[in-house]
């Protein structure tokens, strides 16, 4: 079964272990959450797993569809179909919303093809649309000057556009108030399918209202100490974290 | 003609007289008004004044500050030559294949010696517009030319340069646009090094009546990539009330070439100036811009992009000089480095006690592609009024490691990851010249400073 499989994953900034022997298989289809307190790795899993050289990977191994994902480059990882909606999108100036979404675009063709300019205007704006994005924004420099908001919604545009095969939403909810919280949610859920897997990344219960999950995983100090299903959000939400450090913690680690 | 930037000061020589003969030559071919005539011989003394200019140099003062920074060789002119004769050969079209750009008029110079003119239209010539080479200016507009014409001169550093401008400029551009009168398409004037070892002598005079409106470009380019030329050009713009003036100029000589260029702008109550400098060729190239924000309310808008390569230098210095109150400036200069390539920006700002209220901003922001470059930036402020707003700021940078990772994250290969980073860095300049044509040459020229 096609799968974004992680197997004892280990990765250092520096000399400091964040992930130990992390392990998750997120089936294809499949929306997945992570939750966890802050400082607990889940945006080291993010960065690590798109290939950033800041973390060390130390251990373990990572298979997108069977294939052997560490040790690409950033670019072929993307192209392998994995996404990573930023916690903090980079502001870019003087690079336009459509010129970089046709650059992406373009990086996935095969060489001596190009992009069809009618077509690529045709699905940006349908997806715009959905998102209840002006179509002026496609002319606006990447996310310079954007509100917290208009920069998750152009994340979600651009995996709206690039249609990766896993997804993996590092705090998207992170800076939104709730009416930007919903299209955001709206765009995943619209992605949602049978060709998707996504990872959502979360502090707090409140995603995942709007973004229902098949499975949540609570994460602590660098591994995961608890699966289940999504009543697992709301127990954790009711009981807090310290029940995740003073009981689920221990346990997990015997 | 021959002439040496030494690289030492030379043994304190007169002008030779092999120099003496051209200028005399020119002169007396030239059949100028007498004002002119003087004015050209004044200059010629002041180029030659502690007799260091010669055939064996004008001496730069490693000492000046004006030159703090600047290379002191490299300035050779040994062999620039006047040209005799027209160049036969095909001069390019620069916005051949792209979009057409809206000319109001066009003159074509190659090595000093007009070559092609397209003059306004009839409508224009009613409205009293004149837009005329230089040299025809002087003989058929003689009073207006001379209101103008070499009127303003700067202490920044390149008074020699100017000096031998003015004793020898007859090629460029008069243009007088009367008040009221708004011009929306653009005067485009280019100005080719043709001949190995050419010395040009480009002179630019925009003279815009009150609520006049004016765009203008000026190009600089060479027809081949391996003459040797020399360039003094100087572009004057006198903004009258309420003159909304658009200048632009590109200089994209052949790596051969010593450009020296001077700009002058003069701004009238309330009038609204923008000049954008774009700076590609050149072996070396001194740039020198002065303002006077000389009306109350003026706004002035000052925009420079350069891309340096190889070992290429950019030696920009320029000057916001406030004399009025409530006046605003605005200066942003760009610079992009590979290579082994300088840049050197000495900005300086000046309020003088009468102008208050004072709105001056400037900076210069320096992207390092190469760590064997090197960009020196010397912002500077001289404040003499308290009721001012004055801000500068210098900034020199490499790629952001976390943007190029931003954008190989969507798929993007590093290296057009880091040509769209770069580029994006061009786009704040490119995209202030607001004009699509203009726009698309800028972007084609800067892919191919990048062997795109």
């Amino acid at each position: 079964m096609p799968s974004l499989d992680i197997r004892n994953l280990c990765v250092s900034i520096g000399e400091k272990p964040i992930l130990k022997d992390f392990s998750l298989s997120l089936p294809k289809g499949e929306v997945h959450a992570i939750m966890g307190p802050n400082g607990t790795g889940k945006s080291t899993l993010a960065k690590a797993l798109a290939g950033h050289e800041d973390y060390t990977i130390t251990g373990g191994e990572v298979f997108l569809d069977g294939e052997l994902l560490l040790g690409l480059e950033p670019e072929a990882r993307a192209k392998l179909g994995l996404f990573l909606a930023f916690q903090y999108p980079c502001e870019i100036p003087g690079v336009s919303i459509a010129n970089f979404l046709r650059a992406a675009s373009q990086a996935r063709l095969p060489e001596g093809q190009e992009v069809a300019a009618v077509e690529f205007y045709k699905k940006l704006h349908g997806k715009m649309d959905a998102l209840k994005m002006d179509r002026k924004f496609t002319a606006r420099s990447l996310n310079e000057g954007f509100s917290g908001g208009e920069r998750k919604r152009c994340e979600i545009l651009q995996m709206m556009m690039l249609e990766p095969k896993y997804a993996i939403m590092d705090e998207t909810d992170s800076g939104l108030d709730i009416d930007a919280l919903k299209i955001v949610a709206q765009g995943v859920n619209l992605m949602r399918g049978p060709e998707l897997g996504v990872l959502v990344i979360t502090h707090y219960q409140r995603l995942l209202d709007y973004i229902v999950p098949d499975k949540v995983h609570v994460m602590w100090d660098g591994r995961i100490v608890k699966s289940g299903g999504k009543e697992l959000a709301f127990e954790l939400e009711a009981k807090g974290y310290d029940w995740v450090s003073k009981e689920l913690a221990p346990s997990a680690k015997n | 003609m021959s002439v040496t930037l030494a690289e030492t000061p030379a043994p304190v020589a007169a002008t030779s007289p092999a120099l003496e003969a051209v200028f005399q030559a020119e002169l007396a071919q030239a059949r100028e008004p007498k004002w002119l005539a003087d004015s050209r011989r004044e200059a010629w003394t002041r180029a030659n004044l502690d007799g260091k200019i010669s055939e064996s140099g004008i001496v730069v003062g490693k000492s000046d500050e004006r030159w703090r920074f600047s290379g002191h060789k490299g300035w050779s002119l040994e062999g620039a030559l006047r040209a005799k004769n027209k160049y036969a050969g095909k001069l390019p079209d620069i916005f051949a294949g792209g979009h057409p750009l809206d000319c109001a008029g066009k003159l074509t110079y190659a090595d000093d010696i007009l070559a092609a003119q397209t003059p306004v239209s009839a409508e224009l010539a009613r409205q009293g517009v004149i837009f005329l080479p230089l040299a025809e200016a002087i003989a058929k507009h003689p009073e207006l030319v001379r209101e103008h014409l070499f009127k303003h001169d700067h202490a920044l550093g390149g008074g020699k340069f100017l000096a031998l401008h003015q004793a020898y400029a007859r090629a460029g551009t008069f243009l007088y646009v009367p008040d009221n009168v708004e011009v929306p398409a653009t005067f485009f004037v280019t100005h080719w090094a043709a001949t190995p070892g050419a010395a040009l002598f480009p002179h630019t005079l925009i003279i815009a009546g009150a609520n006049a409106t004016v765009n203008f470009l000026d190009y600089f380019g060479s027809v081949n990539t391996t003459s040797e030329a020399w360039v003094a050009g100087a572009a004057t713009i006198i903004a009258g009330s309420g003159a909304r003036v658009f200048r632009k100029s590109v200089q994209n000589l052949n790596g051969h070439t010593l450009s020296y260029q001077d700009d002058t702008v003069i701004c009238g109550r309330d009038s609204d100036v923008r000049n954008i400098a774009v700076h590609l060729g050149a072996q070396r190239a001194r740039y020198e811009s002065y303002s006077k924000l000389n009306g109350p309310g003026s706004n002035l808008e000052l925009c420079a992009l350069t891309i340096a390569s190889g070992r290429q230098e950019f030696d920009q210095r320029t000057f916001q000089d406030h004399a009025a109150p409530r006046a605003k400036s605005n200066l942003l200069y760009k610079n992009a480095l590979l290579d082994e390539s300088r840049t050197i920006f000495a900005g300086m700002i000046r309020v003088e006690p009468g102008a208050e209220e004072t709105d001056a901003y400037q900076q210069n922001r320096n992207l390092l592609l190469n760590p064997a470059a090197e960009a020196d930036s010397l912002p500077g402020l001289e404040i003499q009024n308290q009721n001012v707003r004055c801000t500068h700021g210098a900034t020199t940078s490499r790629l952001d490691p976390e943007e190029l990772f931003y954008l190989r994250s969507r798929g993007l290969p590093k290296n057009t990851a880091y040509q769209l980073l770069v580029f994006g860095f061009f786009e704040e300049v490119i995209q202030r010249v607001e004009n699509e044509a203009l726009a698309e040459l800028l972007r084609k020229l800067a892919r191919e400073k990048f062997g795109k």
